[in-house]
């Protein structure tokens, strides 16, 4: 006997929670399944190395962007960043823990340049059930998490340049992963004027 | 008493993606005049979003006897502009707050770009009700 068909609830309709307790988990296996199945379908799209980073890019990039909003909004007192550090910050702290467990390993600013910025992950989920072989490069499956970074920035208003470097360290096993940040002059420059403003 | 509301929410790239004429049928030239007085304020809204954490900007400008009040996402993607005339301050708060929900059950639709417009029919309806609701409208 058919059933009474449900009503599908529209979107505007379902609950959106900002109980933890209520947030569901992803198992890292679940994780890693789907990390490996995007790398091996935009490896069948790419025609090289470069082409690879960048699909991986912009798939991180939509993530990003509702990540941005979505964890913002499940702060206890939603608070804007107006500053790129604010922005940086967040990412470090919040977001990272949401998506990975932990807060990121490190947040630097580059010594040589004050629009470059890196964060480093000593053992990134992304990574660590992928191998690269030789005839690949450089190239790093963290580029994923690195367009998450490019989302996060880009639609709080600091749009950047995002890439993934793996960077050898001698007490570690595994190199570590460090991402980094180039943030257009557009931002340097606003962030010019409001200290001025001040 | 019919008060001038018009409510309208602008993306990233400074063009608006949801607009509601909230208050009763008006003619067409105060319609246009809103939308302009609006547009103009987003430089003024500008201005003062990126000196302050707060969401909710008051009131940022006024065009003779109209106000606009702003409220920008904690995510900065997106400003909340209310065109009014200068009453129930408080009221406007939670009707950002509320909208601010909306608005982010619809952007999380993967299908859902920076630039498209919210077309959801539940979305226009459920800000009208919260119009009528909080605002009194």
């Amino acid at each position: 006997m058919a059933g009474r068909p449900k009503q599908a609830l529209n979107i505007v309709d379902r609950p959106l929670s900002k109980n933890k307790l209520e947030l569901s988990t992803v198992s890292v296996s679940a994780f890693a399944f789907l990390t490996s199945e995007i790398i091996q379908y935009t490896m069948d799209n790419a025609s090289n190395t470069t082409d690879l980073d960048e699909r991986l890019d912009r798939i991180g990039y939509e993530v990003g962007v509702r990540n941005m909003e979505l964890l913002s909004f499940r702060e206890k007192v939603p608070r804007r960043k107006p500053e790129v550090l604010d922005a940086l910050r967040f990412i470090h702290s919040t977001a990272w823990p949401h998506m990975f467990g932990k807060t990121a390993d490190d947040l630097q600013q580059a010594a040589a340049a004050d629009d470059e910025y890196m964060i480093s992950d000593h053992d990134l989920p992304t990574n660590r059930y992928v191998s690269v072989p030789k005839s690949y490069g450089s190239f790093n499956p963290g580029g994923l998490v690195a367009g998450i970074i490019r989302g996060m920035l880009g639609t709080a208003g600091f749009p950047a340049r995002v890439s993934a470097h793996f960077v050898e360290s001698r007490d570690r096993p595994k190199p570590t992963t460090t991402f980094l940040i180039k943030l257009d002059t557009l931002v340097m420059q606003r962030e010019a004027l409001v200290k001025q403003q001040r | 008493m019919t008060s001038a509301c018009t409510f309208v929410i602008v993306g990233q790239l400074d063009h608006p993606i949801y607009e509601a004429d909230l208050t009763g049928p008006k003619e067409q030239q105060a319609q246009y005049l809103h939308q302009f007085v609006l547009h103009a304020s987003l430089d003024a809204i500008d201005d003062i979003m990126w000196s302050t954490k707060e969401c909710h900007l008051k009131t940022t400008d006024r065009f003779n006897n109209l106000l606009v009040t702003a409220y920008v996402t904690p995510g900065n993607s997106a400003r909340f502009l209310l065109l009014h005339d200068g009453r129930n301050d408080e009221n406007i708060k939670s009707f950002f707050t509320e909208v601010y929900e909306l608005y982010l059950k619809i952007m999380l639709n993967p299908f859902h770009g920076p630039a498209s417009k919210i077309m959801n029919k539940e979305f226009d309806k459920k800000v009208r009700t919260y119009a009528r609701k909080i605002l009194g409208l």
